[in-house]
Formats: C-alpha cells, structure tokens, sequence
C-alpha cells in the first residue's frame, strides 16, 4: 500500500537517466520544495502558556468531588471508586452522620477522609465511571508539574471538592 | 609616536575586531541554525530569551560555563582536553588571510582589512584547515569510546579524500587569477559579474562547493556525526564547554566556507554592476561598503549551507567515497586541465 496518493512506484530495474544521475536537478527541486515551506508554511507551533489547544468534552484531568442540587456532598462512602480503581490510589475512611453535619449529607455514612494519590492515578476515569452517586469526576485541569515538594500530590478532599455555588478552586 | 608602535596597535585592533566578529557570528549561527532549521520544519524555534531569541545564545554560553566539566574514566586526559582547544584554534588561524572588505585609511595611512595580506593566502588556509583533521581524530581517540572513534576515522577519511578535489578545484581558480593572495583574487573578479569565478568557472564551483560541504563536515555529508548511527560521533564524550569549543569551532569553519565561496568564486566585496571606486565616495565609506557586502554574501552562502542541510538526507559511507574518488577527482582534472588549455591559448 503506498503511504499516500501522491507516492509513485519506481521500477527499480530501469536504470536512471543520465540527468537522474546527476542529482543537481533533484537537489535543486528539493530545495525549492523546503524553501517553499520555510517561506510559506505557517508554523504549526501552539505557544503553550499563552495559547492553549481546546479540550475534548471528555478530557480526563484532575479529579473533581461534585454537590448535589441542595449542597451536600454526593459521594456516600460507598468504596465503589476505591475498589475500582486500578492504580488502588483512593483510600477512604467512612464515619457515621451525626449532629450538624446531617444537612451536609443526604445519607448516614459519608467519607471522613477522601485522599487520591495522584502520582499512582493513572487517570483511567474508571472511579468516575463507578461512582454510583455522580460523585467523583475527572476535569479538565492538567497542569499538575510540580517540582520538590511531593506531598502535593497527596490530593485532599478537600482540595477536591466544589464548594457551594463556586466551580472547584484549583492548585497551581 | 612612533611608526612602528602604531603598525602594532592596528594589526592589534585588526585581530581583536576579526576574531571579535568570528566568535561572535558564530555564536549568532548557532540561533540562526536552530530558527531557520524550525522554519524550514515549520515550527517556531527558540523565541523566548529575548526578542527572537536574540539573547539565546547567551544563554547556552551560561550554560555551557555552568556545566559540570566531565572527563571520562578511561579517556586520555591530556589528549581529551588537547582535541577541543586544537580544533577551535586551527578553526580561527585561516581568519588571517581572509579579507572582509577594501582598504580604510587610518591615522593617515592605508589599512588593509585583513590581518596579513600573504601572497600565499589560500594556499595557507587550505594548509591549516587541513590540520583541522587532528582536532577531530585526537578528540575521538581520546575519549575512547568506540562511537567517537568511528566518527573520528570516517571524518579524517572524508576530511582527506575531499581536501584533494579542492585543492585541483582551487588550482584552476589560481591559474585564472595569476595569485594566491585572496585580495587579488578578488581584484581579478572585480570588473564585472561575469568575471566572477562562478560564471568563468561553472563545473569548478560545483566541484568545489560540494568538497567544501564535505570539509565542513555539514549534511549530506555528516557522517563524523551521524546523529543516528554515532550519537554524535567524535564528540559523544564531550559535555559543558568543551562541547560549545567544537560546536563553535564547527560553525567556525562554516563561516570560513562561506567566506572562502565568496571570495574565490562570487567577487569576494564586489557590487554586481556598481564600481565603489568611482562613484566617488570617500575611501573610509566605500571600505565600511564593502564589508557590509562582503558580510552579507558571506551570511548568504551560510544561510545556503544551512538550507541544505534541511533539505538533503545522509551519505552512506561507500557512497561518499565513491562521490569523492571516482567522480569529483576526475572532474576537477578535467577541469582544470580545460583552464589549463583555455589559458595557454587566449
Ligand atoms: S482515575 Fe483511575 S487510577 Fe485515578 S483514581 Fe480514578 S480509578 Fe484510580
Ligand atoms: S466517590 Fe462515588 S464511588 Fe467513590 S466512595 Fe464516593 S460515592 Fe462511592
């Protein structure tokens, strides 16, 4: 199969012409086909802090804790991501809902402690996709280099989670 | 004061200007590789050390100063460091010879533009770019390693086999010109384009730029570095700024390429159709001119040499030696047995 309609296929048994022998020709057509791109070709070049390329709807970037329609927080403990998760980088420890908090919770467990390990995630989605709540979702934030200090990668709930009314405040 | 306190303090100026000049366009060479190189890939190159990238030099020198300086375990350490400072100043030396422009008149006397007008100029750069091979060889032996080594053998086989066709390509310049100092080479192209050697000498030039290609070390014909076969060939085991002397040094020599072209075979500072010393100008005016000229046929050729390197994929190794031997030999004798003929006769 040629790469491409333009490809030709040269009979390797002919020989060359003496004009073909000689190279200069080619060479000079080589030339002009590289000077053409040098002086007309745009670049293609996205100049990345200033200019950004837009994200697929369902880019997967750094994990996001959603609220429901009255702001509580959805996720129930339920270890549905947990168990899920193929990197085993959730950890979550369930406790009761007692007291104030009940207006925070629309059931009786909620997670007390909700870390990712994001150096371990592999950014499958496959928590997202197991939430049963709708709880848990992977955005579109993918600037996570960092340099020194890795317990930032250690992500907290509460770096994860939507405040009320507000879009998730990211880290930089 | 006296004459000769004043000669000394010319030539003096003359070479620290020169090499001022060398160092400094060499080190600009190596952004202009690097954005015309993206332009040619159509990319952008490196834009953001100053306006262009204007200051990106400056930045790899920092670099390079502030690397760790490595010699290997097993390498030759004397040898190691001779490689590097052999090469960058037998890439300076031919810069003597080379005129960049007219005469100026200083302090009353004339001043040639050049450091030494020697009636042997280019027998002189040819014989000491020529030792340029050991830079290479001493280096890649050094470091010993086998991927240096490699590249050092192939490069003085190349270096070698191709100083024979320039050295027949440039004999037929000579026999034209009745000299060998480049400036009466140039004042014998100077009456009118068609003198310039490229026209008078058509398959000479061909000859000629492709050996000087290869001396160069430039693609097609890099296989000293090879990239993809040799990392990089004699200078894999170079880092920090024993690396940048090489890299410099190449770019050196590319320039004393282009310089060498135009010179011998574009006029060397003349304007096509225009005569600088009778439109009357004072001789300080036409001498800054013909600098200006000579700098930008110069950067032009370095600019073509740039280009092609874009443009043409690798030699192989058999396919270079055949090129050299069997068919730009025998067209250099070829042509410079018809100058011969053609010479005698007129
Ligand atoms: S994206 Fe995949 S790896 Fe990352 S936390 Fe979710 S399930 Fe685990
Ligand atoms: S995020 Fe979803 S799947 Fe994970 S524990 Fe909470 S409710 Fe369960």
């Amino acid at each position: 199969m040629a790469i491409n309609v333009r490809a030709k296929y040269l009979n390797k048994t002919e020989e060359m012409s003496f004009i073909d022998r000689l190279y200069l020709p080619a060479i000079v057509k080589g030339m002009f086909i590289t000077m053409k791109h040098f002086l007309f070709t745009k670049a293609y070049t996205v100049e990345y802090p200033e200019e950004r390329k837009p994200i697929a709807p369902r880019f997967r970037g750094r994990h996001v804790m959603k609220r429901d329609e009255m702001g509580r927080e959805r996720c129930t403990a339920c270890y549905c991501c947990q168990y899920s998760c193929p990197a085993e980088c959730i950890n979550i420890e369930a406790a009761e809902v007692t007291g104030d908090i009940r207006n925070n919770h629309p059931e009786d467990k909620y997670a007390r402690v909700f870390e990712i390990e994001l150096l371990r995630c592999i950014f499958c989605g496959f928590c997202q996709e197991a939430c049963p709540k709708a709880a848990i979702y992977l955005e579109e934030f993918y600037e996570l280099a960092d340099y020194d200090d890795r317990s930032k990668y250690l992500l907290t709930k509460k770096e994860m989670m939507e405040t009320e009314g507000k879009p998730v405040k990211y880290r930089v | 004061m006296e004459e000769w306190i004043i000669d000394i303090l010319i030539s003096l100026a003359k070479t620290l200007a020169f090499f001022g000049v060398i160092l400094l366009w060499a080190a600009y060479i190596t952004l202009g590789e690097r954005r015309f190189a993206s332009f040619f890939q159509n990319r952008l190159g490196p834009n953001r050390a100053g306006i262009f990238g204007l200051l990106q030099p400056l930045a790899d020198g920092i670099k390079f100063m502030m690397k760790e300086e490595i010699i290997p375990k097993n390498a030759n350490r004397a040898f190691y460091l001779l490689g590097p400072t052999l090469f960058i100043t037998i890439a300076l030396i031919p810069w003597a010879a080379i005129p960049f422009g007219d005469t100026v008149v200083i302090a009353g006397r004339e001043v040639k533009l050049q450091i030494v007008d020697l009636n042997v100029g280019i027998l002189f750069m040819i014989a000491v770019s020529s030792i340029g091979v050991y830079g290479i060889m001493i280096g890649g032996w050094a470091s010993n390693n086998k991927y240096s080594l490699l590249g050092a053998i192939r490069s003085s086989a190349q270096l070698i086999s191709y100083e024979i066709t320039m050295g027949i390509a440039l004999a037929a310049v000579f026999l034209l010109s009745g000299s060998l100092s480049t400036r009466d080479i140039i004042i014998a192209q100077m009456q009118s384009p068609w003198h310039w050697n490229v026209f008078v000498q058509p398959l000479g030039f061909i000859v000629f730029f492709v050996s000087i290609l290869a001396e160069t070390n430039r693609v097609p014909f890099d296989l000293a570095e090879a990239e993809s076969e040799l990392i990089v060939g004699y200078h894999t085991e170079y880092g920090a700024f024993k690396f940048a002397m090489y890299m410099l040094s190449e770019y050196i020599n590319l320039i004393t390429a282009s310089a060498l072209i135009t010179l011998l075979y574009f006029g060397g500072w003349g304007i096509p159709f225009v005569d600088l010393g009778r439109l009357g100008l004072s001789v300080n005016l036409a001498g800054l001119i013909s600098v200006i000229v000579f700098l930008v046929k110069t950067g032009f050729f370095v600019f073509v040499f740039i280009w092609i390197r874009w443009t043409l994929p690798r030699f192989r190794y058999d396919q270079l030696m055949n090129l050299g031997w069997k068919i730009l030999l025998p067209l250099a004798l070829v042509n410079l047995f018809g100058t011969a003929v053609v010479a005698l006769l007129v």
